[in-house]
């Protein structure tokens, strides 16, 4: 990189952000796993990568987390390139991968203070710090167990808490919640939105859309290595779908028989194997036109569009296969 | 490559040896016992009686033995450390994908591994060679020369072994190693016997592979004999291989873990 244009990423406007993607691509032989994609990630912001699996996801976190070389396009993170600084950015990295890949034979705090010690940092300075992710990610009274005999909820935890010990800039979280139950997944969330409460940047990639409607301010819809569509969940819902959505089931063999019947009803009508959805502005009427029309579905759910009709509207398949 | 990152991966390794050093120093010591009881001493009794000093240059069959299961010990420890944890750390554990999110690089990751084999081996063989020297087949100072070709042999596995550990895909391949490579090498590489006792077409065999060389120099310092190859030329050979092995770990491990 010449000065001139060094100086020019690290000062004046460009000083927020953090990642800045453009024509970013990955190829694994053949297959292209992220197809030229452009986004921009400031300073203190949650942003999502939302996609079902295969989406290149994860593939794209990865080059941002400088463990896996880009194959065509031009990224930076923090200003720097991570072909050549790949160290210096990783230093101001939290990485919260897939798969948990703690040291499982070694107690929790030791997790931690290890962990810390890759970065460099001293063990005066560790002892404090690993106290206050404990007690952040509520594993204070767990701290001698080995990692092998936690929950996998606070396996996920202290991979996060593990995540922190570096004070990071940028916080990446790969599918941070898949394979959690409910209630460990809405503490998690809850930890999640402290962070981000008190300025951390955090990027989130994830197969869930509740996930990315709870914690990211802005998010990018990726399907197939591509990017197809970005913006807040609230103005994607805006854009891409209605108000609200009417969920019909019918008993089993009755949908096929009737599916081509429900033109006219709404502005959108989505067939699916096990039901038909009706996009409108106005659910009661809808429901009301459906009951005219002499239909006897078994059920009928008037809900508020989420940003899975989004990725319907826009892929014309599920997030969850 | 980093040198204090290198450090901090030692140091990890050594915190988890912390946990189970005990174990480890007990096994370490009574594994050389029982060889070398069993072998040195109940076998041996057998060999000086028979026919088996001419072929030992004179030597009694413990004292012939026991430099070279010192040897084939250091083979054993560092095979068996470039294999398993490895293994546990690209893929079981997984803890290298972590080690390699921080700024630890690939080749810091390597050198910090193989210098914890390198002081594992040291840890080995001094207790190793303070058994030998219980067991009367040497002398103290003797025993002390030894250490450098046993460490040296046991590097000249660890290092291969970790890049075939990188490019293995699961527990297959090393137990392939162990059965087809590292356990045909601990009985015919001159451990338990010269190996002029070999057919003649095995002989040169024998002699390619690193263990007969780390064998020869053990039992040469261990108990001032005159090698068959310069000195230089044995250590060399087995040098050769700890490089050799230690520039394709990095590369192997790269490709396996960055990609």
């Amino acid at each position: 990189m010449a000065p001139a244009e060094s100086a020019q990423l690290s000062g004046g406007a460009d000083d927020e952000l953090l990642v800045r993607a453009r024509g970013l691509t990955k190829k694994f032989g053949d297959f292209t796993a992220v197809d030229a994609v452009d986004f921009d990630i400031r300073a203190g912001e949650a942003f999502g990568f939302l996609g079902p699996n295969g989406a290149g996801k994860t593939s794209t976190m990865r080059m941002v987390g400088a463990v896996s070389p880009i194959t065509a396009g031009d990224l930076r993170v923090f200003g720097l390139d991570p072909a050549a600084d790949g160290a210096k950015i990783r230093a101001r990295l939290g990485v919260v991968p897939q798969q948990d890949n703690l040291d499982e034979e070694i107690p929790v705090d030791e997790n931690l203070l290890i962990y810390g010690r890759y970065f460099g940092m001293a063990r005066a300075e560790l002892w404090p710090r690993i106290e206050e992710l404990l007690a952040f990610a509520e594993l204070t009274d767990r701290r001698h167990d080995k990692v092998s005999a936690l929950s996998g909820g606070m396996k996920r935890r202290l991979t996060i808490a593990r995540a922190l010990i570096n004070e990071p800039d940028l916080l990446l979280l790969d599918e941070p919640t898949t394979g959690l139950d409910p209630q460990a997944r809405h503490l998690l969330w809850d930890r999640l939105y402290r962070l981000k409460r008190q300025g951390v940047t955090l990027i989130i990639t994830t197969h869930f859309m509740d996930e990315a409607e709870q914690l990211c301010d802005r998010l990018v819809v990726m399907d197939k290595g591509k990017i197809v569509a970005a913006g807040s969940p609230r103005s994607l819902i805006e854009r891409y779908s209605t108000k609200e959505v009417i969920e019909i089931r019918f008993p089993l063999g009755i949908q096929e028989t009737v599916e081509d019947q429900f033109d006219g009803l709404a502005k959108r009508v989505e067939i699916l194997p096990d039901r038909i959805l009706l996009y409108t502005d106005n659910g009661d009427e809808a429901i009301r036109q459906v009951h005219e029309r002499g239909f006897q579905p078994e059920s009928m759910m008037d809900r508020r569009s989420t940003l899975e009709d989004v990725f319907l509207r826009l892929t014309g398949r599920s997030l969850i296969d | 490559m980093a040198a204090t990152e290198t450090l901090r991966v030692v140091e990890t390794h050594a915190r988890a040896y912390k946990r189970i050093w005990r174990g480890s120093v007990i096994s370490t010591f009574l594994n050389p016992v029982l060889y070398l009881a069993a072998m040195g001493v109940g076998l041996g009794v057998l060999v000086d009686e028979g026919s088996g000093r001419d072929a030992l240059v004179g030597l009694d069959y413990l004292t012939f033995l026991a430099p070279g299961l010192l040897a084939a010990s250091a083979m054993s420890t560092g095979a068996m450390d470039g294999s398993w944890p490895v293994m546990a750390g690209i893929r079981w554990q997984r803890h290298y994908e972590a080690i390699l999110s921080t700024p630890v690089a690939v080749r810091d990751l390597v050198a910090g591994h193989l210098l914890w084999v390198a002081v594992r081996l040291l840890m080995m063989s001094t207790i190793f060679s303070f058994v030998m020297v219980l067991f009367g087949a040497t002398g103290v100072i003797e025993a002390g020369r030894a250490l450098l070709p046993a460490i040296v042999t046991g590097m000249a596995f660890a290092a291969p072994v970790t890049a075939f550990t990188a490019r293995s895909e699961d527990h297959v391949g090393l137990t392939n190693l162990f059965r087809f490579g590292i356990v045909p090498m601990f009985l015919f590489s001159g451990t338990f016997f010269p190996i002029s006792q070999l057919p003649g077409w095995m002989q040169p065999v024998a002699q390619i592979t690193p263990l007969w060389h780390g064998v020869e120099m053990t039992r040469a310092w261990a108990l001032g004999l005159t090698p068959t190859f310069e000195p230089g030329l044995h250590i060399g050979y087995l040098v050769l291989w700890t490089v050799a092995g230690w520039i394709a770990a990095n590369r192997l491990l790269e490709k396996r873990m960055i990609k």
